[in-house]
């Protein structure tokens, strides 16, 4: 396939960028924006991430040493609130603003002014929340789950809040529409659904789920929201309420939400794998099904997060075995992932590298779940530190290795530049050493009865906490290695060709690095060459 | 799918926008609007000024980017492809939408059906009723074993709100008849028919209205009143704000009607369509409003 067919129509318009600070305020360029969610993507994982410095500092011994306990608590807060929505969930966003279009021969997003006010968005919604930490009363403390009534005590910290998910929630909603919209209409004549990149795949069936579910989030706070000044009911059992009701509320949000935040995570894995084992995915089509019923199970399992709070034994019932249910296609997933490498021929860059300790660290998240899924057992576990570490391995080595996987991936197409190749390696073993020693200690000061979201413990957990801690740190401090290698990237570095990594194949791939401006003016021919998909297996 | 069967040689480019302050300013209104609301909520005197301000700047940013879009419309910028394109983001929009009342239907349902019953001691909650709210009997309409709000009638479903649906219905209809004319060029017919649309989307929000006076200057129900008016005020509430957006979006198009827009040579007039489709969302909204607010 030659690199020239992008460039048929050099006598069009071509409108560039705008000079200076507005070509980033006024783009509607896909590329452009894709590379401000990254960005804000770092800018709010390095925010985050001082947060939880703070708490492993705090927690680094026994006793109280540094902050408050009420400050610690909106450090927790804060820093999930930060790391989901404004680390994890922009990054992705980020990655399929890239690289979507990309993929399928499209112009740009379908929507392209509504793609800019997604992301400006974001800053402002930050803005809000992060004003919490100096208002009256403090930043909010009471969790990201905001159960009510702890929430309604906030300071004047609730409305911020409030209204920062709002934003947050019109940013996700437009985000998903347009990605939806996107890939149902704008993908080039010949790339039917089947032979879709699974990036593709995984970001459609999740903006689906961003579009079901940001919305019963804003209801849940809305109600919030009434609770506190309007004078209603809903989280009052005076009133004939239930505070129940909205952990089921937000949960009905919060569990599709975790899959939201895992789905376009398996699509990058199942872009990488084939590339580095110089082989096909294995089993396409089961990874699209897999996908779409991990999606489905998604709207079926929100109880799972509250058995303690005193449901009927039906429901629990029904929640633990709806939950076990996700393992099959999950192991589905991670079987192909292994079937695809299987007599490979395999080489290990750093995205790969990044791809492969994905696989064997987000599987020991995906066991802890399971046993978090058995009613009785969670009676044990739940609020405490076994959650931590469970939920801490599915996002950290899973969500957030998979977009530094992706990263390294595709900087190369995106700056024209290959980077670092050692620096990526020293990034990726201390990522993932400190990582493990960050969290691993974690299952076992929470199986040992470690309750979460406390900034003292009994002093049976020093040495685990200690560990944990120096994990912490060391994780931290690895990132600015990251951030090293994509500025030496962007600066210079040895030329990349259009394919960048031997054996890689699909439209992104066909074009020149860095990527032009505009790739695909007019939709290109898919030719199978291109296509990575079952089709192409079977023929 | 769609694409390839429709895409020709016309159509092969797709519409991409200029760089573009619009959306930009958008998002600075919002937050203005955020800011002032939530400060005019922590008891500040200048919030609500903000918030007035946020509001204006929120409706004139919606009236520049409108009048854009509308103006590339007009110019020819829109052909098949791009029409796609804003059939499934309406769509997908709507589906959003149904999603956050899902959230307040949802709430009505859990208490009615799960929570009040508990707190009568139903099921395996015979502690919770004899220990924290002994005496308290499950019933519906409640404001809770606390009587929040105090004594309280509810609004009888067969009067005035049965009018209104059958205001909303008719509406749909009449919407529908102006859809036909506007295709077949009738277009002074197609105006009248508009016309009493939006006359009918006002008489609702009146009847509306005047059912919230009632409510609380001679019912005692209001937003305060336990589980009952919450449910009651926050359904019906977010359901006429949607009429009211809705009322405003029909006076929007029959304006542009009146205006000569939407000609019989557009094979695409999805402006028109697409408030329909929003009218007939916001019908259906209130026909399970109806059902489970007030009949049931």
């Amino acid at each position: 396939m030659s690199e020239a067919h992008a460039h048929d129509h050099h006598d069009d318009h071509h409108h560039g960028p705008e000079p200076g600070i507005m070509r980033w305020i006024k783009t509607t360029n896909h590329k452009d924006l894709g590379t401000l969610y990254m960005w804000f993507s770092f800018t709010m994982f390095m925010i985050g991430g001082m947060m939880a410095l703070v708490i492993r500092a705090e927690l680094f011994q026994p006793g109280l040493q540094f902050v408050d306990p009420g400050f610690f608590n909106s450090m927790t807060t804060m820093h999930a609130l930060v790391m989901i929505f404004g680390g994890v969930m922009p990054g992705f966003v980020g990655l399929a603003n890239w690289m979507v279009p990309m993929m399928i021969g499209a112009s740009d997003l379908a929507l392209p002014r509504i793609n800019n006010w997604g992301f400006w968005i974001l800053p402002f919604a930050f803005t809000l929340l992060l004003s919490t930490l100096f208002v009256d009363g403090g930043a909010p403390a009471a969790g990201w789950t905001m159960y009510p009534p702890l929430v309604l005590q906030s300071g004047d910290s609730l409305p911020l809040l409030i209204f920062a998910v709002h934003m947050m929630g019109v940013s996700s909603i437009t985000g998903a529409i347009n990605i939806v919209v996107t890939i149902l209409n704008m993908r080039a004549p010949g790339m039917t659904l089947l032979k879709m990149p699974l990036f593709v795949w995984t970001w459609l069936i999740t903006a689906y789920l961003l579009i079901a579910v940001m919305p019963v989030l804003a209801g849940a706070v809305t109600m919030l929201l009434t609770d506190r000044y309007f004078g209603t009911s809903f989280f009052s059992a005076a009133g004939g309420g239930d505070p129940v009701m909205f952990q089921h509320i937000f949960w009905f949000f919060g569990h599709p939400e975790v899959y939201i935040m895992i789905l376009p995570a398996f699509g990058i894995i199942s872009m990488i794998i084939p590339v580095f084992a110089r082989k096909t995915l294995f089993g396409y089509d089961s990874m699209v099904y897999a996908t779409a019923s991990i999606a489905f199970l998604s709207f079926i399992v929100w109880a799972h997060h509250m058995f303690t709070v005193g449901m009927p034994v039906a429901a629990e019932l029904f929640f633990m075995f709806a939950t076990m249910l996700i393992a099959v296609p999950t192991g589905v997933k991670v079987f192909n992932w292994v079937a695809t490498m299987w007599k490979g021929s395999m080489s290990f860059e750093t995205p790969m590298l990044f791809a492969l300790a994905f696989v064997f660290l987000f599987t020991i998240g995906g066991f802890s779940g399971l046993m978090l899924a058995i009613v009785p057992a969670d009676f044990q576990y739940h609020d405490s530190y076994f959650v931590v570490a469970h939920f801490h391995y599915v996002l950290v080595p899973g969500a957030v290795f998979s977009i530094m996987a992706g990263v390294y991936f595709w900087l190369p197409k995106w700056t024209g530049h290959m980077y670092d190749e050692k620096l990526g390696k020293l990034h990726f073993w201390l990522s993932t050493i400190f990582v493990n020693v960050t969290f691993f200690p974690q299952h076992f000061s929470g199986l040992a009865g470690m309750p979460r979201r406390i900034p003292d413990y009994a002093t049976q957990f020093a040495e685990f906490n200690m560990i944990s801690s120096i994990g912490a740190f060391g994780f931290g401090f690895s990132q600015l290695i990251l951030l090293f290698v994509v500025i030496k990237c962007i600066r210079g570095g040895q030329p990349a060709t259009g394919r960048v990594w031997e054996g890689a194949r699909g439209l992104e791939w066909s074009i020149p690095s860095p990527a032009p401006y505009h790739s695909f003016e007019t939709p290109p021919d898919v030719p199978d060459s291109e296509v990575t998909s079952a089709q192409e297996q079977h023929a | 799918m769609a694409s390839e069967a429709t895409l020709n040689t016309k159509d092969q480019k797709y519409f991409v926008p200029e760089p573009s302050a619009w959306p930009f300013m958008m998002t600075i209104s919002m937050f203005v609007f955020m800011i002032g609301f939530a400060s005019w909520l922590n008891d500040a005197e200048i919030g609500k000024y903000i918030f007035g301000i946020g509001l204006v700047m929120i409706l004139a940013m919606s009236f520049i980017w409108f009048r854009g879009v509308v103006n590339e419309s007009l110019g020819g910028s829109y052909r098949v492809w791009e029409d796609k394109t804003f059939r499934w983001s309406m769509s997908w929009f709507i589906f959003s939408e149904v999603m956050f009342f899902a959230a307040f239907f949802g709430a009505l349902y859990y208490a009615r059906v799960l929570s009040v019953p508990w707190l009568s001691g139903e099921g395996s909650e015979f502690s919770t009723n004899e220990y924290l709210w002994k005496g308290f009997e499950a019933a519906w309409p409640t404001n809770g074993p606390e009587s929040v709000g105090g004594e309280f009638q509810t609004i009888p479903a067969w009067g005035v709100p049965f009018l209104n649906t059958i205001i909303l219905v008719v509406s749909g209809i009449t919407f529908e008849i102006a859809h036909h004319m506007l295709k077949e060029g009738k277009r002074g017919v197609c105006l009248a028919f508009m016309g009493l649309t939006v006359a009918l989307g006002c008489l609702f929000l009146f009847f509306q209205a005047e059912e919230y006076i009632l409510a609380y200057q001679q019912l005692n129900l209001t937003l305060g009143s336990g589980i009952y008016g919450s449910t009651f005020f926050m359904l019906t509430g977010f359901h006429g704000a949607h009429v009211t957006l809705g009322t405003l979006m029909l006076a929007i198009i029959t304006l542009r009607i009146a205006k000569g827009h939407f000609k019989p040579t557009d094979d695409s007039h999805f402006a028109f369509e697409s408030v329909g489709w929003y009218w007939h969302f916001v019908d259906v909204v209130w026909i399970g409003l109806f059902v489970f607010v007030y009949v049931v």
